[in-house]
């Protein structure tokens, strides 16, 4: 048996330790936030969190997950403390930026856990940190929601 | 403003519809679908005005949209466009998806191109002399960069506008005062002199006893109250929370998954199957066998990933088992040696003029087959029992795959019933008749009664694609003793997909334009902007030659010979102006241009480009300068540039599909690089609106970037780049150019042309 908190709610699975987190969300749990682009980490379309870090969910199996708190894309803004969206989904909205969107979920991930861990990244450690494909090269306007998230959420916290 | 070209009245048509609806249509050969939508579609009180727009008692309004959402914004757009004519309140504005259904089925695409000129990309090449337009205009293809210009232009502002029309006649019958006494405003009918108003839900019922408007009047731009807006997208707020529905998201809790193999050559036969280990995996069902491939099913796709690996099949041979990309360039090179090919574009005696020119420039250029790598892999998920049918796939078609589906399986079209999802990017690859998983998707659930949902492996998305063809080309130019350009040559190897692609807007005195068709095995397809992104690089890389084998600036001889293009020539201008070109840069930077007019705009852009440490070409802004007629939605417009420009020079950079043994080579992409967050440069837009009709937006961004990275390199190198990718390759600055070309370019030579162009 596989255990783990998805979004707050315990979740037991009776699936193989092996099987990568990403298809024992969209196939056993149905949570389809999260997206399936390459299958070997490398486009991070599948990116979660892990107690709070962003991994690669077709590359981790359950079993490195096992009693871990796991938040997807759904369950991202309840797991910020709030019910309304994110500084950084805010930010998505105000500068438009997803086409067809499928990479977003992932790169919103990624993003959100990188202004985690440096609330004020450079162009140059944005670069660094988030890898995400976006076909659609939305990139130019990912770099612009990320400065204003983060200045959203400075403003937030001395508020 | 311009008018449609059509004759309105010939498309429109009305019908009383028992209940009291009214319905107004715009297309002739189907007089009955906007009653058959009243009488299927609307509930309660809601009564469809015309095929597209839906009011309800509440007064909300519901606008169809016969196009897929695949990122470029068309939803809002054409939302737009409607509610614009319409006065509507935007707020009170709902946009939806047309049903896959032939009541919703789209013809302006077809009048949009010209009925004899619908080009072989969207009737799809291989199978285009099975299909005849009549079966094309009863489709929902979104394609071509098509969408805002024919369906907006010419059925969905006149939808609005009729629409518009009748309710304000229904409110002035109502009144008993003249029709000129009243407007419209935010969803409501005003008289002002009586201070009366109706809201236009309270007029749908009434508006079934009016006559049509004979010929509805489209707005002037000054009139437009959303159009020309930069409108925030409909389709954003559930892309960024996870719940926007893509095909591959269809999911029910009995659901099975199949993961296939297709044979890795294309046009392999299966012989056989050894499925016994994967049988016996854990949840995985059965293993079905294809004519080309076989699937293992499974009750959870990485089960059926994990099993796929394990069934050892056997392909019959095929005659192009060691075929190999050398051996097909060699093919390519060899047909264009030999073959003078049919005629695309001639005038003058390009012949005679090489024969006597005082000095020739000849170049052979080339591009290499291009997967279209959409994020979300190909997929489908269908749902048959007994005769009729549930699917769910992404798709350019709704309707086209709703029939491809159907066919496969057995099934009457009017038994499939298709659920519309957003797509995960289309670039070309979810246009029907290039779309192979439907087939094998549709014949693996026909042997299951639970939903089974069929994915795609990256590896086998990339490997098992519809290709943006690879295409050789041998230029040549003649010049005469004044060092000016009389002559230019293009071979290129074929097929054509996009007429016109390869024709040039240069005032040149003889050219000689040929296309030698070459057969492979290596299916193809249209790929964003399909012919322009490979003929664009090729001829905005030779014009460059062109102007320095005459040592005349790249960006002046393109204005010397466009005097009979002043788009053109505004944009370069737009463009050259904006990127700082002739005037100063940093150290080592250099500045490359290029333009090019596809699916109705013009795009010009230039690229600044610096050689690294290590060698290789950093890309540190494109400035693009877009006249796309005007823009329904500028920020979405500006977003479509950003991302053909991305698309664009991904390829340039990295784009390699190659053949061995017959297979394609690349499988994931670590092997077929993107561009990301750090490779991505600044990115520049301006959009000039110059009056004309829309043009498209979709595609026009993607063709010009390689050329203008590719003449940047040149200057900064003295390498002429004429093949791509520009992929590993070093470059060293020994013979830098930069220096001719420090001083400023002759800019001013149009100031008078730029101020005159904005009446």
């Amino acid at each position: 048996m596989a255990y783990f908190r998805l979004n707050g709610e315990s979740r037991e699975l009776d699936i193989e330790p092996e099987m990568p987190l990403l298809w024992a969300l969209r196939d056993e749990l149905g949570m389809t936030g999260t997206k399936f682009g390459c299958g070997i980490g490398n486009c991070g379309a599948c990116t979660v969190h892990v107690d709070g870090n962003a991994v690669r969910g077709c590359i981790t199996p359950v079993s490195a997950v096992e009693g871990r708190d796991v938040t997807t894309i759904e369950g991202l803004a309840t797991a910020l403390g709030g019910d309304e969206l994110t500084p950084v989904q805010q930010a998505w909205i105000d500068h438009q930026v997803p086409q067809c969107g499928y990479c977003q979920s992932g790169m919103i991930m990624a993003v959100s856990s990188l202004l985690a861990r440096n609330p004020s990244p450079s162009d140059a450690e944005i670069d660094a940190g988030i890898t995400n494909i976006c076909r659609c090269g939305s990139y130019p306007r990912v770099r612009k929601a990320i400065h204003a998230a983060a200045a959203a959420m400075a403003v937030d916290a001395t508020a | 403003m311009n008018k449609p070209k059509l004759s309105r009245r010939k498309f429109l048509l009305v019908s009383a519809v028992a209940g009291g609806g009214v319905l107004i249509g715009y297309a002739a050969t189907r007089p009955s679908r906007h009653r058959v939508a009243n009488n299927t579609l609307a509930e309660g009180g809601e009564r469809f005005v015309t095929s597209w727009i839906r009011l309800q008692p509440d007064n909300r309004i519901t606008v169809y949209v016969p196009h897929s959402e695949m990122g470029q914004g068309i939803h809002t757009a054409l939302g737009q466009m409607a509610a614009d004519e319409l006065d509507a309140d935007w707020e009170l504005v709902d946009i939806e998806q047309a049903p896959a259904t032939d009541l919703f089925a789209n013809d302006a695409i077809v009048k949009g191109f010209g009925e004899e000129l619908l080009p072989p990309f969207l009737t799809g090449v291989v199978n285009a002399s099975a299909l005849t337009v009549a079966r094309i205009a009863n489709l929902q293809t979104t394609g071509g960069s098509s969408s805002v210009r024919y369906t907006g232009e010419n059925t969905i502002r006149v939808a609005g506008a009729a629409a518009r029309q009748m309710l304000l006649q229904c409110a002035a019958e109502r009144w008993g005062v003249p029709l000129a006494e009243c407007s419209t405003e935010l969803s409501h009918v005003h008289h002002s002199a009586s201070g009366r108003s109706l809201a236009y839900g309270e007029l749908a019922e009434a508006a079934a006893r009016m006559e049509p408007p004979e010929n509805p009047v489209l707005k002037e731009p000054s009139q437009f109250n959303l159009m020309g807006k930069a409108i925030s997208r409909r389709d954003i707020p559930a892309k960024v929370d996870g719940s926007a529905p893509y095909g591959i998201d269809a999911h029910s809790e009995d659901m099975l998954y199949a993961a296939l193999r297709l044979a890795p050559v294309f046009g392999a036969k299966l012989v056989s199957v050894d499925a016994g280990q994967a049988l016996a995996q854990r949840g995985v069902r059965r293993v079905v066998e294809l004519e080309d491939g076989y699937a293992v099913v499974a009750d959870n796709y990485w089960r059926a990933k994990q099993a796929l690996e394990l069934v050892e099949a056997t392909f019959e041979p095929t005659e192009n088992d060691n075929v190999s990309s050398a051996m097909l360039a060699e093919r390519f090179d060899a047909a264009l040696a030999s073959d003078n090919g049919s005629e695309d574009f001639e005038s003058g005696d390009a012949d005679a003029a090489l024969e006597e020119a005082g000095d020739v420039l000849e170049a052979n250029y080339r591009v290499p087959y291009l997967a279209h790598a959409a994020m979300e892999p190909m997929n489908s998920t269908m749902h048959i029992q007994g005769d009729r049918a549930e699917l769910w796939t992404s798709t350019q078609d709704a309707l086209a795959i709703k029939a491809r589906a159907a066919s496969t399986a057995g099934l009457r079209e009017d038994d499939v019933t298709y659920h519309h999802s957003y797509l995960g990017g289309g670039f070309g690859r979810r246009l029907p008749f290039t779309w192979n998983v439907i087939d094998h998707s549709a014949l693996i659930a026909r042997e299951f009664d639970v939903p089974v949902k069929t994915i795609l492996t990256r590896e086998e998305d990339m490997r098992q694609d519809y290709y943006r063809p690879a295409v050789h080309s041998n230029f040549r130019a003649a010049f005469d003793s004044e060092g000016r350009v009389t002559a230019w040559h293009n071979r290129f190897t074929g097929p054509i997909q996009v007429p016109g692609a390869a024709h040039i807007p240069y005032a040149i005195p003889n050219q000689s334009i040929r296309v030698v068709d070459v057969e492979t095995h290596v299916p193809i397809a249209s790929w964003r902007s399909v012919d322009h992104s490979q003929q664009t690089f090729f001829i905005e890389s030779f014009i460059d030659e062109i102007a320095h084998r005459g040592g005349v600036n790249p960006y002046q001889l393109r204005m010397d010979l466009l005097q009979e293009h002043p788009r053109h020539r505004n944009v370069l201008q737009v463009a050259a102006e904006s990127a700082g070109y002739g005037s100063g840069l940093p150290e080592g930077h250099a500045l490359g241009i290029a333009v090019q007019e596809s699916f109705g705009s013009i795009a010009a852009q230039v690229a600044e480009v610096s050689i690294g440490e290590d060698g290789r070409p950093i890309v540190h802004k494109i400035t693009c300068a877009m006249d796309c007629g005007w823009a329904v939605n500028p920020d979405g417009a500006e977003a479509q540039i950003e991302s053909g420009i991305v698309f664009g020079l991904t390829a340039a950079l990295h784009g390699a599909i190659t053949i061995e043994n017959g297979q394609v080579v690349q499988g994931n992409f670590p092997d077929y690089e993107m561009l990301r967050m750090a490779t991505t440069p600044e990115i520049v837009v301006h959009l000039v609106e110059s009056g004309n009709p829309p043009g498209g937006l979709g595609e026009p961004a993607t063709p010009p970037v390689a050329a203008a990275v590719a003449n940047a390199i040149y200057i900064l190198t003295g390498q002429r780049i004429r093949e791509l990718p520009i992929g590993d390759r070093e470059f060293t600055l020994d013979r830098s150019l930069a220096g001719a070309f420090s001083g400023p370019a002759n800019l001013s030579v149009d100031k008078n042309y730029l101020d005159g162009l904005g009446e």
